[in-house]
């Protein structure tokens, strides 16, 4: 008796709650539904970025998230791409190759993303590019790497908001050659960017009539540098230097006691010291140096006006460091790039009438017919050209020499300088 | 460079790694003779005394020199607290089972790796050195019919490194001294020796396993303070560290604390040696190579004996 009464009752409980379930999901599906009916203006355009939040690329991908956050920020408050509001949706890819190739299937396939965007660190380039090639979802990566242009990639892969290895090195050269010294020793990170910089700059100073004397190749992961050290050939008149990865204060510092005061020229790419406070114990050996930079880090005297913006927005104080705390150093002359990057999206989903996935194949020929971009406030570093063929942005690219524990800027190289022979065309692929 | 200038930077170099990895080493081999616990986890705690080294300086004012001795006198306190904490709450009620333990501890290793990158964060933070001058190093030419001396470029060294060094073999030292003639060290010898007889003649054993697992994490960690004047502070420095320090345990012979030492020292100088002249690449291969020539040979060890 009391065992039919207790089933009776559970029963009744439960069609109470589909009662309830039904009323509660229909209540859920119906915002959804009605918004689904003016879907394609109200939805926000959705932008995969595949951040560097952790592993070996972290410093850069904190401000690269920064950058892009910002920018995003000011086209939103400018009435979003093509009336659509404008949203980030970033993932992590632990600075992996593999890890890479998965946000990007993640993007494409589980997050609804319109475009991917925003890697920097060319082994997770090289690794995630094919993979949005296959799921044909356009991809902007600020990269610096040369594998766009030389043809490794694919239609779908762009980068039209930093300038490659090839071009920076080549711009550098001459520099070097003609006031550094003739026999330079090069220092490089033994990965794809790394052997960029071997490959092109050993091209470009020996059109310049100098020599590479000694290649010292160290891996990215490494903590201890002294031991490459003595490979420096005694004759070497200058010091080739660019480093990534955690270890980069080290590198710098051990190399200024390995010299002592006796060093050579030092010319190094700032990706050694970017995120580091050049004021850090150790780096005084580094005065009268010079150094590439994709932007210089410090406010120079002729500082425009975009510039300031730039700063402004992002929150970053003259000498490159956030406003809130001056020991957090920025990845200043590479971040502009996410900007940049983001800003051509934007003209490249206008140009092309973006309004969702199937018009993908449209954003990439907008993308591919963008020829100029002036010096502006959604281009603060400098006025571009567009390569639609190679997918590669050409710029200027600033020498900047250690003066009183500051960069100063003593040489800009001109756009044409970095210029450079076509090697593929991928507006001959198919979309 | 000139071959005996060079020899000597990458014996400098090498040293300063082999101290290092002395202190690390000791502490896992302490651990694992005393307990049987290969502790996976060890890495972490090198990585937890650099961070909290940082940590530390950067909260303590009055100067480089000051904050350094404060890191180097708490941190190992509070990581050996930690592990002995870690040995109370997990590996004791795992009843320090051999295979239990290495997934405990691999667990551990995630755990400090994982709050480290959600607390620290992700970058490398440096740490001022007490005192770090440039040593150039003199060499003995013979010209001219006589012994001349000069300074070759690059040779050179700085007084921190050299401190390295020196606070490496004094450590070291101590450590021994504490094992063969304090009590406390008589007690971890009993132990090791048959833990179960020594309980039965009174000796806490559960509490001497604590101490040997915090004194084990705590050198790992006086490692970690030594080393973050010259490199950085960041999350993922133990793996390295790590592999490195069980190459040494093997091959000196898992519990035997000279063992340890010789082998780092061969470990250390070989890199050291091995990656100047050479590639750093093939300094790994050639240490990895070892370690498999060891077990296949002498699976002991060096200089450890086989299990009773």
């Amino acid at each position: 008796m009391s065992k039919s009464s207790e089933s009776k009752s559970a029963v009744s409980r439960r069609s109470a709650l589909k009662t309830l379930g039904l009323g509660a999901g229909a209540a859920a599906a119906l915002p959804l539904w009605a918004r689904y009916s003016s879907a394609e203006t109200a939805a926000p355009i959705r932008i995969g970025f595949q951040k560097h939040a952790t592993g070996i690329g972290a410093a850069y991908g904190r401000w690269y998230d920064r950058t892009s956050q910002a920018a995003v920020r000011l086209i939103n408050e400018a009435g979003g791409i093509n009336g659509r509001m404008v949203e980030l949706v970033t993932e992590d890819d632990g600075t992996d190759p593999k890890r890479g190739a998965e946000v990007i299937e993640k993007f494409a396939t589980q997050s609804n993303c319109d475009v991917a965007f925003g890697t920097l660190f060319s082994h997770v380039v090289v690794g995630s590019a094919p993979r949005a090639g296959e799921l044909k979802l356009p991809y902007f990566v600020v990269s610096e790497g040369h594998h766009v242009a030389s043809g490794m990639l694919n239609r779908y892969t762009v980068q039209p908001g930093i300038t490659d290895v090839k071009s920076q090195v080549q711009a550098m050269a001459p520099f070097v050659s003609q006031n550094l010294g003739k026999k330079v020793t090069m220092i490089f990170p033994d990965y794809a960017f790394g052997h960029d910089h071997r490959d092109f700059f050993t091209a470009a100073i020996e059109a310049q009539g100098g020599e590479v004397v000694g290649l010292i190749p160290i891996p990215p992961t490494e903590t201890s540098f002294t031991k490459y050290f003595p490979k420096i050939p005694r004759e070497t008149e200058v010091i080739y230097h660019v480093m990534v990865g955690p270890g980069v204060l080290t590198f710098v510092k051990e190399l200024g006691e390995f010299f002592g005061p006796s060093r050579p020229e030092i010319f190094g790419f700032i990706d050694s010291l970017e995120a580091v406070d050049l004021a850090s114990p150790g780096l005084e050996f580094l005065e009268g140096t010079y150094f590439w930079e994709g932007n210089p880090r410090y406010a120079q005297p002729d500082q425009t006006e975009y510039d300031k913006h730039f700063r402004a927005a992002i929150g970053i104080d003259e000498n490159g460091a956030s406003i809130n705390d001056s020991k957090d150093v920025s990845t200043y002359a590479h971040m502009f790039g996410c900007w940049e990057t983001l800003y051509v999206i934007k003209a490249g989903m206008e140009a092309a009438g973006y309004a969702g996935p199937q018009d993908r194949a449209k954003l990439i020929e907008a993308v591919e017919a963008i020829t100029t971009m002036p010096h502006s406030n959604e281009h603060p570093q400098g006025a571009k050209v567009f390569n639609g063929k190679t997918h590669q942005v050409f710029g200027p690219q600033y020498i900047s020499k250690v003066v009183d524990g500051k960069l100063m800027v003593v040489h800009t190289a001109s756009i044409e300088d970095g210029m450079y022979p076509d090697e593929v065309d991928y507006t001959t692929q198919a979309l | 460079m000139d071959f005996g200038p060079y020899l000597m930077l990458a014996t400098l170099e090498g040293a300063v790694l082999a101290a290092v990895l002395a202190l690390m080493a000791s502490g896992l081999s302490l651990v694992f003779g005393v307990m049987r616990v290969v502790n996976v986890a060890h890495g972490e705690f090198y990585m937890l005394g650099a961070v909290l080294a940082w940590w530390v300086t950067s909260m303590v004012g009055g100067g480089p020199a000051v904050a350094f001795v404060a890191a180097l006198i708490v941190v190992p306190v509070i990581v050996g607290a930690l592990a002995a904490a870690a040995d109370m709450t997990v590996l004791k009620r795992l009843e320090y089972d051999p295979e239990r333990t290495i997934v405990a501890t691999i667990g551990l290793l995630y755990i400090l790796q994982q709050v480290t990158l959600m607390t620290y964060g992700a970058d490398a933070r440096p740490v001022v050195p007490p005192f770090n001058t440039r040593l150039a190093l003199p060499w003995l030419e013979w010209s001219d019919g006589g012994l001349h001396m000069f300074w070759p470029w690059g040779l050179s060294t700085t007084t921190y490194k050299l401190f390295v060094i020196v606070a490496g073999i004094v450590i070291l030292s101590a450590v021994w001294a504490m094992m063969r003639h304090s009590r406390i060290g008589l007690l971890m010898r009993a132990t090791q020796l048959d833990s179960e007889m020594a309980q039965a003649f009174g000796i806490p054993v559960e509490r001497v396993y604590a101490l040997v697992f915090g004194i084990g994490a705590g050198l790992a960690a006086l490692a970690g303070v030594l080393i973050v004047p010259i490199q950085q502070a960041h999350y993922l420095m133990g793996g390295d560290a790590l592999l490195l320090s069980f190459i040494v345990v093997i091959i000196g012979g898992l519990g035997s604390l000279a063992g340890t030492i010789v082998a780092a020292l061969l470990i250390g100088l070989s890199d050291g040696i091995i990656s100047v002249f050479f590639s750093p690449t093939l300094a790994k291969i050639i240490a990895t190579l070892l370690v498999a020539f060891v077990l296949v040979f002498r699976p002991q060890g060096l200089f450890g004996t086989r299990d009773r």
